[in-house]
């Protein structure tokens, strides 16, 4: 093995230029895709916590009685989505404005009557993420009677959800022909390195040497260059999101958010990916190429 | 034939034919090589000397007939055993065959890492062939910066190194000056005492006449009737 790794290595070193570019190659194609990657990651566990924060407010006809508080909460409360419904009565509801508007409470000063409507804050079960769902239930809810608005979230938490989802899609299309693109870098180079060396391979032949013999060295480079390219793109994204997490004004995601970058295993993953692609891009030169 | 009968056959061949296209580089040929002999393959330019080795290490297959080696019939040998049948042989081919990127070490040591021993046991073996062919202290040479006779005797090193049954010389001495070509025949004869079968492909008659050995004659593909038994 120790033998068979010496040789790899000589092979890269004699083939510098051609290696360096492979290794090149596969880093960016590395760099492009997981930068994708870990901005996909990241604006999905953001969204994740933006929804985690949504309530849906319901707000009820004017007229409505309150006699029907109770029958309305247990309706709310059996549609699957709902976890709990909290009456806050319209007294409640001018008590939390005042709250809120502490330093102006003059605006207020002036109402004769109290403005608002009664509301239900429905809040959603843990398992409710996608944002359709959410959709579906304000849907449901707006059709019950005495219901006069459903408010949850904003549009542009909508359009976001969407814009990620598309993301996620072109993500997995880029990783594919990245891969693919690794692939064929490595099976070119190693069709080179073969090229230049289809005399010794030749000889070797000839004294004996098992294809297997002859080919390991070459499933190696591959693999090697898989390796080194896929660290060195890593490192630079790692490099890049230092930078740009460091920029980043925290006053504009929320408390419990951090920028992070790939977990361990993701990175374990993303190495064998490349690697695994070194390795077919040998491989598909070898059965095309030394096919005696 | 002229060898004893209490020796066997390491290599038969049965009616062989080898043609490239419509041309019969070799014809119907029948010859038995015994084990520890050494033989010469002689004959004018094109008589289907090298051709004749060739087929002896599957370098290419006989387009007709059967060939023995050893009790391997090669018609019959499966790809994955081929290694296995090269390495019974040590081959001198005709224009050196070095690696021109690996030094002369590497090149003689590629048998033994190809035959999978261990490094130290490389090590060991290469030195001492390249000490027997005059070579220990250019072991870390590119053959091209060697001269012609110190290539060709790096070859008959590379050839010896992993003590094949048979080893396999085509043209030699065939660029070489006389004394070069004096000391690799010297060589190959002391590899042959040391039980070996050695076939040399050739068409240097003074060499021939120089040396005890069984001729053998090729012309036009085809084998010439014995006209002598060992030359003196
Ligand atoms: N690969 C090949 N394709 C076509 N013809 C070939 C091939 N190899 C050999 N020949 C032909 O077969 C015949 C025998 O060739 P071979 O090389 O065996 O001759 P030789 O006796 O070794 O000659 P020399 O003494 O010049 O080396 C020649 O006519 C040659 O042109
Ligand atoms: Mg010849």
């Amino acid at each position: 093995m120790n033998r068979i790794l010496k040789r790899a290595l000589a092979d890269i070193r004699d083939n510098g230029f051609l290696n360096a570019i492979t290794v090149a190659t596969i880093a960016l194609a590395i760099l492009i895709s997981s930068a994708f990657g870990l901005f996909f990651i990241n604006a999905s566990r953001l969204m994740t916590l933006w929804q985690q924060g949504v309530r849906v407010m319901v707000y009820l006809q004017p007229e409505f009685a309150d006699a029907a508080v109770e029958d309305l909460r247990s309706r709310l409360e059996k549609l699957p989505a709902v976890g709990k419904a909290v009456f806050i009565s319209k007294d409640d509801g001018m008590a939390r404005l005042k709250k809120q508007l502490k330093h102006q409470l003059s605006l207020l000063s002036n109402l004769k009557a109290n403005p608002l409507p009664h509301a239900f804050e429905v809040q959603l079960r843990p398992a409710v993420r996608d944002w359709e769902e959410v959709a579906d239930l304000a849907a449901a809810i707006q059709k019950l009677a005495g219901v006069a608005e459903v408010e949850y979230g904003q549009g542009w938490l909508d359009r976001f959800a969407a814009i990620l989802r598309l993301f996620k899609l072109a993500g997995f299309g880029m990783c594919a022909l990245f891969f693919i693109a690794t692939v064929f870098i490595v099976a070119n180079t190693t069709r080179l390195v073969l090229y230049s060396r289809r005399e010794e391979i030749e000889i070797m032949r000839l004294v004996g040497a098992s294809e297997g013999f002859i080919r390991m060295p070459l499933y190696l480079e591959g693999i090697l260059q898989g390796a080194i390219g896929g660290a060195a793109g890593l490192a630079g994204l790692l490099a890049g999101h230092l930078y740009l997490s460091a920029q980043i004004d925290p006053g504009l995601l929320p408390s419990q958010f951090e920028v992070r970058f790939f977990p361990p295993a993701l990175i374990a993953a993303i190495l064998g990916g490349s690697m695994l692609a070194g390795c077919l891009g040998s491989l598909l030169s070898l059965r095309q190429q030394l096919k005696t | 034939m002229m060898a004893p009968p209490d020796q066997q056959a390491i290599i038969r061949l049965f009616g062989v034919h080898r043609r490239y296209g419509a041309l019969n580089a070799l014809t119907d040929i029948g010859l038995d090589i015994f084990q520890n002999e050494f033989v010469f393959i002689t004959g004018p330019s094109g008589a289907g000397k090298s051709t004749l080795l060739k087929l002896l290490y599957l370098g290419e297959p006989a387009s007709e007939g059967q060939i023995l080696v050893d009790g391997l019939n090669l018609a019959r040998i499966s790809r994955k055993r081929i290694p296995d049948l090269r390495r019974r042989f040590g081959i001198i081919f005709q224009n050196y065959r070095l690696i021109p990127t690996r030094t002369v070490f590497a090149n003689v040591s590629l048998v033994l890492e190809a035959m999978g021993q261990k490094e130290h046991l490389i090590r060991k073996k290469v030195h001492s062939v390249l000490r027997t062919v005059g070579l220990e202290d250019r072991d870390s040479a590119l053959p091209l910066t060697l001269s012609g006779g110190e290539q060709q005797r790096v070859a008959v090193a590379r050839a010896i190194v992993g003590n094949p049954q048979i080893l396999l010389a085509d043209e030699p001495t065939g660029s070489l000056d006389p004394s070069s070509a004096g000391v690799i025949m010297a060589l190959l004869q002391r590899y042959h005492r040391r039980g070996a079968t050695v076939i040399i492909a050739t068409h240097d008659h003074e060499m021939i006449g120089r040396t005890r050995g069984r001729v053998i004659r090729l012309e036009h593909g085809r084998l010439l009737p014995q006209p002598t038994a060992d030359t003196p």
